[in-house]
């Protein structure tokens, strides 16, 4: 992290020149570089080239679909990606969250929405860096202690609770779908049981928000998964 | 002059004779009086021409019988070889039909037209094989002598005295485009013969000798000639009636000619035809089905005969009654026929009176206006002299002879012992009774013995002097002579009696069945069904397995119907097709494959066949020609079923069509405006911007980003709609949380909601239900944006949500305190562009039928109602069962 680290270098691959141009725009005044692509072969040769710190990538390419570009970029770099898909199009989103998309915005967006996005998936540090102790509204998780305090009180989380909490902490900011959860909890077998998540997430929505129903911080993205937003 | 105005019918009608003469082949034939006029030379002096020309041809068969001038003008012609065909272990070679079909040439040499294909061939005869060229568009040269026109064969034999086998009907000759004489002198002819360049299949010389006599080639030439020369005439006239429009039939005139089974038949249908030709008239050829079927043999040649007559162009009749004068006469009046063609009656003067007069004679008393011809017969060798014709066909069994016998029998027994005491006379009567009563039950045979032996048992027994049959007085003599014709005459006319009501009534089944048949038809709900009980009612009747195949629609293919009784052959099949593509029955019974196994009748409409109808029966059973009819009369039903069906479908797609139509024009409008206004909005927000202030800025912004939500919303109501059109919505299933949902959708549409009061009323527990999460999000987005757009600023909108667990259901429910939805407008409001009579701008009106596109797609409904106190009410309901377990820490 050193020249990379003062501007980021994001790669734009979108087959749109108005939208290539408009990201542009609102990454450069975000304080980005851009480097863009406007196919999907040109996109992956150029990740090599200019070792971008994140890729923003269209899932309608011409050439090649952007759920291929991105099974091949992730056959040997770990780069983060955003993904950009229309709505109406829970399927792909999960294909492409689970062939190693980071997370995806949906089309039309707000570019507040996008640096926003950017800057979670940029925020990966290098493994060990990770703050043990995240905070969120009133909620402190520590995770080195396993401990969750809610306005300085103790919390007390099953070890499920426990454990969907603090995945969503280690990538929060980011959606983290429910295949990851099952998977990672309950075993690759388990992927079909939704309801185990949603029986598990009201529980920890009632311990840990103020309004349960209208959570502020444990968002639903319908048809994915879960997200934590900080603020 | 409005005479003169051409009749449309009429020119429609030949104006299909013109396109269908443009699109079948040329048929062109080298016509000589005799063999060895040098047609085969002229035909393929011809082709050479036609090959210079650049003509793609080929030689279908061509006999050169070894003649080197000829054999030297084959050469150079493709030739298609010919197929073998096995036969009573020779092998016979013919014209490969079916590979010069596949190889469509434009033009195809086919030598003696009137050649009897070998059996197992496709046809029996070789111009049946032509007629199928002909019909797949492609042109054929052929050969052919006078003597093998069928109408010209019987003069032929008179002037030679050779019988010809091979004949060619007149009507198909009629389909020659072009006819080329190939004339020669009769020295001529001789002269070639005398050098061995005549060939005669199969005579002896001495037969040859006679046939070429020099009068004999002038008679046969003067023949050959007038033949062409009233084929010209024909063609002439036809021409001319194409050019004014004017009926083919210049005087109306129709023939009428009664055939029956017997050979003077087949000459009366061949003297008709000529008779029928030289008035350029139409006629119709009726068989008058008695009572009492015929004999096998009787009905085989009845069909040749009626055969011969369609061939020959007539249109064939077959009607039912014992009165065969009525019949015809009846026949005559329904057709318009002017001129009745009887045979001369060979019967004996006296039968014929005991008859009711002969045919002739009854014919000129009911006729009326109608002109009779009696033409004579010659009688042929062997046929069955004609009074015996009055005897029943079908003989009665012996058991019914012998009941007879023991009637009279037993009443002898009785009368002998009652005689005594009631004298002689009053045992007549009893003899009398029990006659009379017979001929209720049995045939006129036994009938017609028990009065003859009756009256003879009477005069032995019983009138004095007895045991003599001798009679003393002079009033016995009378009584006897009484008796005998009252009981004889009696017996007869009952048994009559009873015939007449046998054919009254199977003719009342055939009624009966054909009405069924109807009824069946008009009161099946669908195609399938009337396809359906037509077909059984085929099976009963026949006795026949049935089967039917259906044009797919594109008329490319034939597809089996499901309800056929058997699944036909890859041979039947091959018959069938060949039915649907000519558009003429095929299989048993008619001259097209006969050696199927089924007959095969197309369900011709207009212009074309919609299928084909079969009937498969065991060997063993014939159809006789009334039940054929009938069968025909079920073809027919059964295409305009289908005709029916095709036009209600062809109905439906046009409606459909232009309801479409009218849908697309309320899209364009709806979607040109719905575009255009937040398009507009964006351009001039944009436009102003640069020279706005900052507060200015702030709301032309505000604008902005409303204009791009409307568009947005828009576009995506335009792609759920699309898609659940496309019928590519498959809604996933998935568990939910209600909450989750109700958040989603509240925040998508928050802005919108932002000038009404909002409440809520979700259950703190609401259980998590199976829905397709997206979907749900929509549907509860899009009855609240409903109800926002719908009601005025200020008034509330409540949403609720909860499970009737009764009824295994979960429920959305969003309420307002609008206008309401008026009970007419209700079912009308799910369809796509509805909007409510009070809407805002800003919707498509697809909204409420994306809602119930995407809730019965999940296997819900949409429920509209009444909110008391006023406004509307929409509740969505979902199917709800409880999730399982979730496992223990």
């Amino acid at each position: 992290m050193t020249m990379a680290a003062a501007t980021p270098t994001i790669l734009v691959i979108d087959d749109e020149a108005q939208i290539r141009r408009l990201l542009r725009i609102t990454l450069e005044a975000a304080g980005y570089a851009v480097v863009e692509a406007d196919t999907g072969q040109l996109g992956l040769s150029e990740v090599p080239r200019s070792q971008p710190d994140a890729i923003v990538l269209d899932l309608g390419l011409p050439d090649m679909s952007g759920l291929e570009v991105l099974q091949k970029l992730r056959e040997w770099s770990k780069v983060p990606v955003l993904v950009l898909t229309v709505l109406a199009a829970e399927r792909d989103k999960v294909a492409a969250l689970d062939a190693g998309a980071d997370d995806y915005l949906t089309k039309p967006f707000g570019s507040a929405e996008l640096t926003a996005r950017l800057r979670a998936i940029l925020r990966r540090a290098p493994e060990g860096d990770e703050p043990s102790v995240v905070s969120f509204g009133d909620i402190q998780v520590d995770m080195a202690a396993r401990l969750v305090r809610r306005g300085g009180a103790e919390v007390r989380l099953t070890a499920k609770e426990y454990a969907m909490l603090r995945l969503l902490v280690v990538h929060r900011g980011k959606v983290v779908t429910h295949g990851q959860m099952l998977r990672e909890l309950w075993g690759p077998k388990a992927e079909e049981n939704t309801h185990y998540l949603r029986v598990h997430m009201t529980h920890i929505r009632q311990k840990l928000e103020a309004e349960p129903h209208k959570p502020r911080h444990l968002r639903t993205e319908s048809g994915i998964g879960y997200r934590l937003v900080e603020d | 002059m409005s005479d003169d105005r051409p009749d449309p019918d009429a020119l429609l009608a030949s104006l299909n004779r013109e396109a269908q003469r443009a699109k079948r082949g040329k048929l062109k034939v080298f016509f000589g009086m005799c063999p060895g006029v040098g047609k085969t030379f002229a035909m393929l002096r011809a082709a050479q021409q036609e090959l210079r020309d650049g003509v793609d041809l080929v030689v279908g068969v061509v006999e050169t019988h070894g003649r080197v001038e000829t054999e030297a003008l084959l050469a150079g012609l493709p030739v298609v070889a010919r197929k073998q065909i096995a036969y009573k272990n020779i092998v016979l070679t013919e014209m490969d039909l079916e590979a010069i079909l596949e190889r469509k040439p434009k033009l195809v040499l086919v030598d003696e037209f009137a050649h009897t294909n070998a059996p197992g061939s496709r046809h029996p005869k070789r111009y049946q094989d032509v007629v199928e060229l002909l019909d797949s568009g492609i042109d054929v040269f052929t050969t052919l002598n006078v003597q093998h026109i069928e109408s010209r064969a019987d003069a032929v034999r008179q002037i030679t005295g050779a019988t010809v086998h091979e004949t060619v009907p007149d009507s198909v000759f009629g389909l020659a485009d072009q006819i080329e004489l190939v004339d020669i002198t009769p020295e001529a002819l001789r002269e070639r013969l005398s050098e061995g360049k005549v060939y005669m299949e199969g005579r002896a010389a001495g037969a040859a000798e006679n046939f070429f006599k020099d009068t004999h080639l002038t008679a046969l030439r003067e023949l050959a000639l007038r033949f062409v020369a009233e084929h010209v005439d024909k063609r002439l006239r036809e021409l001319r009636s194409v050019g004014t429009f004017k009926t083919v039939w210049r005087s109306g005139e129709r023939l009428l000619v009664a055939v029956g089974p017997s050979p003077s038949s087949t000459q009366l249908v061949r003297w008709t035809r000529r008779m029928a030709a030289s008035q350029g008239a139409s006629w119709i050829a009726v068989s008058v089905e008695g009572s009492s079927p015929l004999e096998a043999d009787a009905q085989r040649r009845l069909e040749q005969n009626l055969s011969l007559a369609r061939e020959l162009g007539a249109e064939v009749v077959v009607t039912h009654d014992n009165d065969v004068a009525a019949a015809l006469v009846r026949v005559a009046l329904q057709n318009n026929a002017t001129q009745i063609v009887v045979g001369k009656s060979r019967n004996p003067r006296w039968v014929d009176t005991l008859r009711g007069g002969n045919l002739v004679d009854r014919l000129l008393r009911t006729a009326g206006s109608i002109d009779i011809y009696v033409v004579p017969a010659e009688r042929a060798a062997g046929s069955p002299i004609a009074w015996l014709d009055w005897r029943p066909v079908k003989a009665s069994p012996a058991h019914e002879y012998a009941e007879v016998l023991g009637v009279l029998g037993a009443l002898t027994l009785a009368g002998w012992f009652v005689v005594p005491h009631s004298g002689y006379l009053s045992v007549g009567l009893f003899y009398l009774l029990a006659v009379i009563a017979m001929s209720l039950r049995v045939g006129p045979g036994p009938v017609f013995v028990a009065g003859v032996a009756s009256a003879l048992t009477w005069n032995f027994l019983f009138i004095p002097p007895i045991f003599t049959f001798r009679i003393a007085r002079f009033e016995d003599g009378l009584m006897f002579a009484t008796y005998f014709v009252v009981a004889v005459i009696s017996g007869q006319l009952t048994a009559r009696v009873r015939a007449q009501e046998r054919n009254e009534r199977m003719r009342e089944d055939r009624a009966t069945a054909l009405f069924h048949l109807t009824q069946a038809l008009s009161s099946a709900k669908s195609l399938d069904e009337a396809v359906f009980a037509a077909l059984r009612q085929a099976d009963t009747y026949f006795g026949a397995k049935t089967a039917l195949l259906l044009d797919d629609g594109n008329g490319s293919a034939l597809m089996p119907h499901f309800a056929g009784s058997f699944t036909i052959t890859e041979k039947e099949r091959g018959v069938a097709e060949w039915a649907f593509r000519n558009r003429k029955k095929a299989g048993r019974f008619t001259d097209t494959l006969p050696s199927a196994e089924g007959i095969h009748l197309p369900l011709i409409r207009e212009d074309a066949a919609v299928g084909v109808l079969i009937l498969c029966m065991p060997r063993d059973i014939t159809l006789t020609l009334a039940q054929r009819d009938l069968a025909e009369s079920f073809a027919t039903q059964l295409a305009q079923l289908v005709e029916r069906e095709q036009l209600r479908a062809a109905g439906e797609r046009e409606k459909l069509l232009a309801e479409s139509e009218k849908l697309h024009r309320t899209l364009l409008d709806g979607v040109s405006h719905e575009l255009k206004t937040p398009l507009a909005v964006l351009s001039a927000a944009v436009e102003n911007l640069a020279a706005a202030d900052d507060a200015t800025r702030a709301s032309l912004a505000d604008e902005i980003r409303t204009a791009t939500r409307r568009l947005n919303r828009l576009v995506n109501n335009l792609l759920d709609q699309t898609r659940l059109e496309s019928g590519a919505l498959k809604p996933r299933l998935d568990w939910c949380d209600g909450h989750d949902l109700i958040n989603a959708a509240v925040d998508g549409v928050s802005e919108l909601l932002a000038g009404h009061p909002f409440e809520t009323d979700i259950p703190k527990d609401l259980p998590l239900f199976r829905a397709d999460s997206a979907l749900m999000e929509q549907v509860i987005a899009n009855l609240l944006l409903n109800a926002a757009l719908h009601t005025p600023q200020g008034t509330p909108i409540f949403l609720a949500a909860g499970v009737d667990r009764s009824r295994s259901r979960i429920f959305f429910t969003v309420a307002d305190r609008g206008p309401g939805l008026p009970e007419a407008m209700r079912e009308r409001l799910f369809q796509k562009f509805q909007r409510g009579d009070a809407a805002k701008a800003g919707g498509l009106g697809l909204g409420l039928s994306i809602i119930r596109g995407f809730v019965t797609a999940q296997g819900g409904e949409v429920v509209v109602g009444e909110n008391p106190g006023g406004g509307a009410v929409l509740t969505v309901y979902l199917p709800f069962t409880s999730h399982g377990l979730v496992p223990a820490e």
